[in-house]
């Protein structure tokens, strides 16, 4: 536990430039940030007019009107749920096969090690250049996935080109980039277990299935949540790799909030709808990053008390 | 220890094999074909028996792309340097900024100090469109727009509340015991900072420092936005690039090649650090 500063309490002539110290220090980090914020409300006054950049003489406040209007656009509810289907499909796939990966590792082999260095190269590529890679390896005409499936028996499989298997090829590679990183997360987590609870386990001749529900599982719980919380906040946000892969098409089949607001701004130039949108995706994000953090600091308090 | 059966033994190689597979082939897949002409990636059926060619990455760095139909000229070089001097330039002001905050909010816990953490780290999450859409107009009101100024300040949204974080739990570990034995011999506040401190918190940085690395390195929507052309990184330029060039898959293989590598090379350097920036100092294992 660190001592709120000793040293200022004891040497009482220079309280004042020691009290202005830590201000002093923060301040230009602290001012970079608050030019970010001006624009943060910008957005709040936007999403609360009739803007479009094309209609200037049209603009107007038109209060809440845009969020009303969402009620009844079949649109925004397709964005709703888009956004929300990607985000549970990805971050569930990428929990079940993080952890599996992370049990397969758990022991400390060289083979082991270099398998998780071998995955982290996935997520330090690009998301927008790893849909790119997804895209070539999709090709009609030459990718070789599709050769692939044809050796199976499947032809003419679109990929992202057709509605019915647009999602899923997005997923793919959201699954392709982000599974090492829960993957890490949740192999530190098992490695930091203690492993008197599984030696008693042993001794007492507990079959492997329950030892892993009834003391992996529970033990690993907080690591589990805070990969999953930390994961969904950007997978629901995602951009990258549907605006580069598709788009957000074919049609709306992909227009999850960034890319619908980004289309409704730059395409449409209809600023108010979609600073609206943004906000609405904002307060999804604050709601879940709150859980996020509470449940990240109790995890590091946790972390170091045991350490 | 339990013993493993003979079955689970090799039911285990196949499911790391299978893993390896997943995660490595399209990076193996797209560096073959960035060796190989139009010609040999056409081919029906695939092939790895091909003659590798160095004339796609030739062709990107000579910076003449001939097609079919005619000669195109394309920058790809310039969004080469556009990632290494926006990434490098971000991460360095980031760190002359974040590293001292970090610094007051580890060892200061002064009035509001866990507010003003909480709303930098917040920032992480937020939309980024969000800000990037009335900042972008902003920006052509303050001649920001399209400068490599504009961008540097708007990646600090990535960098420096992660080098806060990160740095601020490295710091909370140094024992405040030590920074006060050498301040009471007499040392200045900042000499204290500079000799203790930091010292102490350096493999905290480093990894703050090449987590920043690499998140300014991928960034994609920011410079979408905020960038054109001739200040827009590989990101960006990529996707331009394969709508300009067409069919000419094997030069896209290797500009995305050129684009990742140096991240990659990066991550298998420092791995050590990166898994611990990773778990954002949660996790010490």
């Amino acid at each position: 536990m660190p001592v709120p500063s000793q040293v200022s309490k004891r040497r009482g002539k220079r309280l004042v430039s020691r009290r202005a110290l830590p201000y002093l220090l923060s301040l230009p980090a602290l001012l970079v940030c608050i030019g970010i914020l001006v624009p943060f409300v910008t957005a709040i006054y936007y999403s609360l007019q009739r803007y479009r950049l094309s209609q200037p003489w049209a603009r107007e406040m038109n209060w809440g009107d845009n969020y009303v209007r969402f009620m009844s656009d079949s649109k925004f509810w397709n964005t709703l749920v888009v956004s929300l289907e990607y985000a549970f499909l990805t971050v569930g796939f990428e929990l079940i096969l993080g952890l599996g990966i992370a049990l397969l590792l758990q022991k400390r082999t060289k083979l082991n090690n270099a398998v998780s260095i071998m995955l982290l190269m996935p997520l330090m590529t690009a998301p927008a250049l790893a849909a790119l890679m997804w895209k070539l390896m999709t090709n009609p005409g030459f990718g070789i996935l599709n050769y692939f499936l044809t050796l199976i028996g499947i032809d003419d499989f679109r990929w992202g080109a057709s509605p019915s298997s647009a999602l899923f090829t997005v997923v793919l590679v959201d699954i392709w980039v982000y599974t090492p990183f829960i993957m890490i997360l949740l192999l530190a987590g098992l490695r930091s277990l203690p492993t008197q609870p599984f030696e008693a386990a042993a001794l007492d001749g507990v079959p492997r299935m329950q030892q892993f529900f009834r003391i992996t599982l529970p033990m690993l719980t907080p690591y589990i949540l805070t990969a999953a919380l930390f994961r969904l906040l950007e997978s629901i946000q995602q951009f990258d790799i549907i605006y580069a892969m598709t788009q957000g098409g074919p049609g709306d089949t992909l227009t999850v909030f960034q890319v619908e607001a980004y289309l409704n701004y730059f395409q449409s130039t209809n600023v108010g709808r979609s600073s609206a949108l943004l906000l609405i995706l904002w307060a999804i994000t604050f709601f879940i990053s709150n859980i996020f953090i509470k449940n990240w600091l109790r995890l590091r308090e946790r972390a170091r008390g045991e350490g | 220890m339990e013993h493993q059966s003979k079955l689970e033994t090799v039911l285990r190689g196949i499911a790391l094999l299978l893993v390896v597979v997943f995660f490595m082939f399209p990076i193996f897949w797209i560096f073959l074909m960035s060796l190989q002409t139009n010609e040999t990636i056409l081919r029906v059926p695939p092939s790895i028996n091909f003659e590798p060619t160095l004339s796609n990455y030739r062709a990107l760095i000579t910076g003449k792309l001939e097609t079919s139909a005619a000669s195109l000229e394309i920058n790809f070089l310039q969004n080469l340097w556009n990632s290494v001097f926006l990434s490098v330039a971000s991460v360095s002001l980031a760190l002359l900024l974040g590293v001292p905050a970090a610094y007051a909010f580890a060892r200061h816990k002064f009035k509001g100090s866990e507010d003003i953490a909480f709303t930098l780290l917040s920032f992480r999450f937020a939309p980024p469109l969000l800000v990037l859409l009335p900042l972008s107009l902003y920006f052509q009101k303050m001649g920001l727009a399209d400068t490599y100024l504009g961008l540097i300040w708007v990646y600090q949204l990535i960098c420096l509340p992660l080098i806060l974080w990160i740095v601020r739990g490295y710091f909370e570990d140094i024992s405040p015991d030590i920074e006060y034995a050498y301040r009471v011999a007499g040392h200045s506040w900042f000499s204290t900072f500079r000799k203790i401190a930091l010292p102490l918190a350096g493999p905290g940085i480093a990894a703050a420092g090449l987590l920043a690395f690499i998140f300014a390195w991928n960034n994609f929507i920011f410079a979408l936005v905020l960038a054109s052309a001739d200040k827009q990184p590989v990101t960006v330029g990529a996707l331009a690039f394969i709508t300009a060039s067409g069919i000419q898959y094997g030069q896209i293989a290797a500009a995305i090649v050129m684009s990742i590598a140096p991240t990659l090379a990066l991550a298998l350097y420092a791995q050590k650090y990166l898994v611990e920036g990773l778990s954002l100092g949660a996790v010490k294992g």
